[in-house]
């Protein structure tokens, strides 16, 4: 019987308190874990926290990217179940990583293309035609992502990235600027359900429909095929706890992003659904397994 | 009852919720600097606070 959880964060968010509270309703015992005071012996399980160790599921909610996935190798590593996985988490950090899936799975999603230098990632654009949507491949809540609509704004870009010396900026993850409507849907995945959707509303003064861009929610209720893409495109990363992003065309949706580390707050208090008991119940059904 | 704390930053008087958990974010009414809670002792009437880190780019969901 799984009865104890903790929670993995670096950062104590409204969703990561929302679990917790969950978690103590249902009668489970739970505790807050705060990875950044973690020193480990990666040969020597006692090393790891208490709360930890004695958990019989972890979920992971770092903010932190990389914090979260390295912390996830080492609790694989000592035979622990870790929600979200680390290839999960792997996949989901990544938007080439997540992309190759699901383009590999057949998922409709933007055509996307990519670069492995300023010079050629430019002449691409050239080629290709404009407006095109360049994106970091490591990164959220919207940054970076730029809209490039000529020859000006795609050599302002490089020489940003430039500047920046982020290793990963070498590579141009590009995409096919998508006319939708000013909106984009984000649907909650826990385990093989659909939770709670809503669309999401580009703000006045952005063209990008991230909630912490300042976009406005309302609630929606997926069926049928839409449904079952938004599905395939959790299982294409691996499963487990995700946010499923996609744009409505004529042609039907395309999936363009899938978040290893959903933030809910948003679709929350949008539908009325409480995510974080579905959560709770899938991580202590995935415990029992 | 929140318990006051004074900005490192600004002098500000920062409201900290007596449930609040440790890893909690409050931040300074006055100036906007963000802490992380350390601790609270609510019978003590008294909280714990570090500067909270900055965003980074791996930052996100």
């Amino acid at each position: 019987m799984a009865n104890s959880l903790s929670i993995l964060t670096d950062r104590l968010r409204w969703e990561e308190k929302a679990l917790y509270t969950a978690a103590l309703n249902m009668g489970l015992s739970a505790s807050i874990v705060d990875v950044k005071s973690s020193s480990i012996d990666i040969s020597d399980e006692s090393t790891l926290p208490a709360e930890v160790r004695d958990s019989d599921v972890v979920l992971q909610r770092c903010v932190s990217h990389y914090r979260g996935l390295y912390y996830t190798a080492v609790l694989e590593r000592f035979g622990r179940r870790v929600i979200n996985s680390f290839m999960t988490s792997l996949m989901t950090g990544n938007k080439l990583l997540t992309s190759l899936e699901l383009v590999k799975r057949g998922i409709p999603t933007p055509r996307t293309y990519v670069s492995f230098s300023d010079e050629s990632a430019v002449e691409f654009m050239e080629r290709h035609g404009y407006p095109m949507v360049v994106k970091p491949v490591v990164g959220s809540w919207g940054r970076m992502v730029t809209r490039v609509d000529d020859r000006d704004d795609a050599n302002t870009l490089v020489e940003f990235r430039r500047m920046l010396q982020d290793p990963t900026y070498q590579v141009y993850y590009l995409q096919e600027y998508v006319r939708r409507p000013p909106r984009d849907l984000r649907a909650v995945v826990v385990g093989d359900d659909v939770v709670a959707a809503e669309y999401r509303y580009q703000p006045p003064d952005d063209w990008r429909t991230n909630i912490a861009r300042g976009g406005r929610a309302e609630p929606v209720s997926l069926k049928g095929h839409d449904r079952e893409i938004v599905l395939k495109a959790a299982e294409a990363v691996g499963g487990g706890v995700l946010g499923v992003d996609a744009m409505e065309t004529e042609d039907g949706l395309l999936v363009h992003e899938v978040n290893g580390g959903v933030e809910f707050h948003g679709v929350t208090h949008a539908t009325g659904v409480d995510v974080a008991t579905k959560i709770i119940e899938y991580a202590r059904s995935v415990a029992k397994r | 009852m929140p318990i006051k704390v004074q900005c490192q930053e600004c002098g500000g008087m920062i409201a900290v919720p007596d449930d609040a958990l440790p890893g909690e974010i409050v931040s300074c009414p006055d100036c906007g600097t963000e802490y992380e809670v350390v601790s609270v002792d609510p019978k003590a009437g008294r909280a714990e606070l570090k500067p909270a880190e900055e965003v980074k780019e791996d930052w996100g969901e």
